[in-house]
């Protein structure tokens, strides 16, 4: 014997019979429960708008409950768990790739020679000319300095240009435009504001400590610069450090007070990446046309160890150095919103 | 050296590195004067260049510097290199008279120069990769490649612009990244940096079986940064939108240059640096080749989907990379001929479509859908025209060039296995329907009354952007009429390169 249904109303066969019938669904069911609890009582006017109160209440949830039921009927696996069973495996996927790729890059640096070998493929006649003739041929003690821009300057000419495109990707993107009458836009203004507003603007200690100890950077990145082809540094790192001293500076006073100084102006940065980049440009297309010629090109070399001395190395250390701090400084202003 | 005439690449070269600094501080008329003038010269210097090097017959290599090869830094200049160095200038000068019409509407006055310094530096950059010898010397102009089509994505501010930018940064830079590992793996396996000494050394650790695994993983990380940065089929995610929101010039510029330049370079590294016949053993040719196929029907699928014309175009871009990777992925000098062809067909016809969407786009109401854009084609005849001529390149009409390259595509195909051949055939079969669908409908909307009698603004004819078609124009009629003689010389290049 079958057994028999406690609650038959709810059984599958009930509820197919009842949709034969009338076509109640659950949300029918529903409303028609709602409309029999809409009898309000009569009475007193408080109680009457308690009631219509709580019906009001009891209606929306069912609402909401049934609204979120229909999602879940028409959604559930696609919008929940198929998404999120998508989303675990894109990152499950990434991590495995990830980690293949870390494996295969092992084991092809494992196959690699061992570092510091004195067999190593890399010790052969190309670094041994560097380091044997390189002061003799280049005129420049700082084997490195020598390297990158005399014997490879082709290369250093690209990087130094790298710089240039950056920094004009940069004033492409960011720099505010001036309207019509050369004057500012509002636009320009709020964002200069609300930079200031952050600023600190007479904060003594900061000031005083950047009063004593911009010169000396400035002197240092300057001293790095010019002795580029004697020692360890040359025009990349000099400028970083005048680059970072200048910051500092603005950092200091804020950018109205160091606004009033020309040096920091955009006519400058213009003026002097332009000069430094085309005299970069020109000298080395001149020793380069000399080079490939064979042709004499009256650079004098002069005594290695002297300061003047290494050919064009000196005069291109110090345009890359002006590149580079001058780059440096923009970068900052620019990133700030504010305009320089 | 022998002669001055050989000196004219690295002319071409310094020209356009020189010029980039004083375009930075001139004004906008000035700039762009100096920048066209400048592409120009570069033009004519690289048509001056071909009759000797056809004459000399062999190539030849010019000392950058003081210093001979493996200590400095050397370039080296065959027929291929010459025609490359000819055809992208050209393509970039047409670009910019074709774009120069909305660059008003676009940039930013101020900033308009900053535009000019982009182009030239992508010029170099272009000619110094193309010409080079020296494998580091390629990663250096590779960066200023990537950053300067950068900007010129951005050079247009706009969400769109921004994001796409970025996406293409992001992509970009781990491609520059893979290409800079795969290139230190090289040097610590060979230590050399410049081309030719890398291939003897590589030809002689293939032969001796040394360093077996880390060379092909060399090669993988090399193919796959430069498929990445020229968007072969699972790489091309940054494209439709960098290309499809950009200022035109810049879209043209970045879809027939930039990618083609990677392009050229990849085809370098496996004949110069690595050697073909290393590349077959370590078969990275048959995963080149399995992408391009499969990229050829994924780009073809995603553009019919399309409501929009600039991306409708910009997902032809990576169909036809994908046919590009199918010619060097046959591993053949058929196979190669017609990729180097298609690097030119594509290059030319795809300017040509980008610049003249533009122009149909500039008649309806800067409305980039199909729905808007009916009847454009007889509110802006010369850019329906090309937009006309284009589409039927890239279909493959005869007497336009994509006609023939695909010829030259199914000739090489038949080169092959049997199933690889009946596979190629059929792609190719596929992908001409495909690519029918979508185009010509585009053009038959190009052509249909208008629905709405919205007034239209009369657009006013630039002669910049007319010269700049009609020349588009009988240059893709040239390439599909009088193709033999490029063929020859891409062959003859080729042999050269070797």
């Amino acid at each position: 014997m079958a057994r028999l249904k406690s609650n038959y109303e709810s059984s599958a066969w009930a509820r197919f019979l009842r949709w034969m019938k009338n076509g109640s669904g659950r949300m029918e069911r529903d409303m028609v429960r709602s409309l029999e609890a809409e009898a309000l009582p009569n009475g007193r006017s408080e109680e009457r708008q308690q009631a219509i109160d709580s019906a009001r209440e009891e209606r929306e949830k069912r609402d909401r409950d049934n609204e979120r039921a229909i999602l879940d009927k028409l959604q559930s696996w696609s919008a929940r768990r198929g998404s999120r069973l998508v989303r675990y495996a894109y990152r499950f996927a990434a991590v495995a790739i990830c980690l293949a790729v870390i494996y295969v890059l092992l084991i092809a640096v494992s196959e690699e020679p061992m570092f510091g070998q004195a067999d190593n493929p890399v010790n052969n006649e190309v670094s041994a000319r560097y380091i044997e003739k390189g002061v003799q041929e280049t005129g420049a003690v700082n084997i490195v300095g020598g390297m990158i821009l005399d014997y490879r300057a082709f290369d250093t000419l690209g990087e130094s240009h790298v710089l240039f495109i950056a920094a004009c990707s940069v004033l492409l993107l960011l720099r505010m435009n001036l309207d019509k009458n050369g004057r500012p836009t509002r636009e320009k203004l709020d964002a200069e504001a609300d930079d200031r507003k952050y600023e600190p603007h007479n904060d003594v200690i900061l000031q005083k400590v950047s009063n004593l100890i911009v010169p000396c950077l400035l002197l240092f990145g300057i001293y790095v610069v010019l002795n580029g082809h004697l020692s360890a540094g040359g025009g990349f790192s000099g400028g970083a450090i005048m680059g970072a001293a200048l910051i500092l500076y603005v950092n200091a006073h804020g950018l109205t007070k160091a606004g009033k100084h020309k040096l920091f102006g955009a006519t400058v940065f213009k003026y002097v990446t332009f000069c430094a980049l085309a005299f970069y440009a020109l000298a080395k297309s001149y020793s380069f046309f000399m080079g490939a010629n064979h042709l004499d090109s009256h650079i004098p070399l002069g005594t290695p160890g002297n300061l003047l001395s290494a050919g064009l190395i000196l005069p291109l250390n110090i345009a890359v150095g002006a590149v580079v701090a001058w780059t440096m400084y923009s970068f900052y202003t620019l990133f700030r919103k504010g305009d320089f | 050296m022998e002669s001055f005439w050989q000196n004219i690449p690295f002319f071409c070269i310094l020209l356009c590195i020189a010029s980039a600094s004083f375009t930075s501080v001139l004004p906008r008329r000035a700039a762009r004067a100096l920048c066209v003038a400048v592409i120009l010269a570069v033009i004519v210097m690289g048509v001056a260049l071909i009759g000797p090097i056809v004459r000399l017959g062999h190539p030849y290599t010019f000392m950058m510097g003081h210093f001979p090869a493996p200590w400095g830094n050397e370039i080296r200049v065959g027929l291929l290199e010459a025609v490359m160095a000819v055809v992208f200038p050209s393509i970039m000068l047409l670009s910019l008279l074709g774009g120069l019409n909305r660059f008003d509407e676009h940039i930013f006055e101020d900033k308009q120069r900053f535009y000019y310094v982009m182009l030239e530096l992508l010029l170099a950059a272009l000619l110094a990769q193309v010409y080079t010898n020296d494998l580091f010397t390629a990663y250096v102009f590779v960066e200023i490649m990537t950053l300067s089509a950068c900007s010129l994505i951005t050079a247009r501010s706009k969400g769109r612009t921004l994001s796409a930018a970025t996406r293409y940064m992001i992509m970009n830079l781990m491609g520059s990244g893979l290409f800079l590992l795969g290139l230190v793996f090289l040097y610590g396996m060979t230590g050399h940096l410049l081309m030719s000494n890398i291939r003897e050394q590589v030809a002689q650790l293939a032969s001796g079986g040394a360093y077996r695994d880390t060379l092909t993983v060399t090669v993988a990380l090399m193919s796959v940064a430069l498929a990445i940065k020229s968007a072969l089929f699972p790489f091309h995610t940054w494209l439709p939108d960098a290309y499809g929101y950009s200022t035109p010039t810049s879209s043209a510029v970045l879809s027939s240059l930039v990618s083609k330049g990677y392009i050229f370079l990849l085809i370098k590294i496996f004949y110069r640096v690595i050697g073909m016949d290393v590349i077959a053993e370590t078969r990275i040719t048959d995963i080149l080749f399995v992408f391009g196929l499969v990229g050829i029907i994924m780009g073809s699928l995603s553009a019919i989907r399309e409501k929009d014309i600039r991306r409708m175009v910009s997902f032809s871009s990576v169909s036809q990379i994908g046919y590009i990777y199918m010619g060097i992925g046959m591993g053949s000098e058929a196979g190669m001929v017609a990729a180097v062809f298609h690097i030119l067909v594509h290059g030319m016809a795809k300017s040509m479509l980008f610049l003249a969407s533009s122009g149909l786009v500039q008649v309806s109401g800067d409305s980039k859908f199909f729905r808007d854009l009916r009847g454009s084609g007889f509110r802006n005849p010369i850019a329906g025209l090309a937009f006309a001529v284009g589409s039927f390149s890239m279909v493959g009409i005869p007497f336009l060039g994509g006609f023939i390259s695909k010829v030259y595509f199914a000739k090489a195909a038949m080169l092959m296995p049997p199933t690889a051949m009946l596979i190629v055939l059929l792609v190719l079969a596929a992908s001409t329907i495909l690519n029918t669908i979508y185009f010509l409908r585009t053009v038959i909307t190009l052509y249909r009354p208008a629905v709405s009698e919205m007034p239209y603004e009369k657009p006013r004819l630039s002669p910049a952007f007319a010269l700049s078609m009609l020349c588009l124009i009988a240059v893709n009629f040239g390439l599909g009429t009088f193709s033999q003689p490029l063929i020859e010389a891409i062959r003859a290049g080729l042999r050269m390169f070797a």
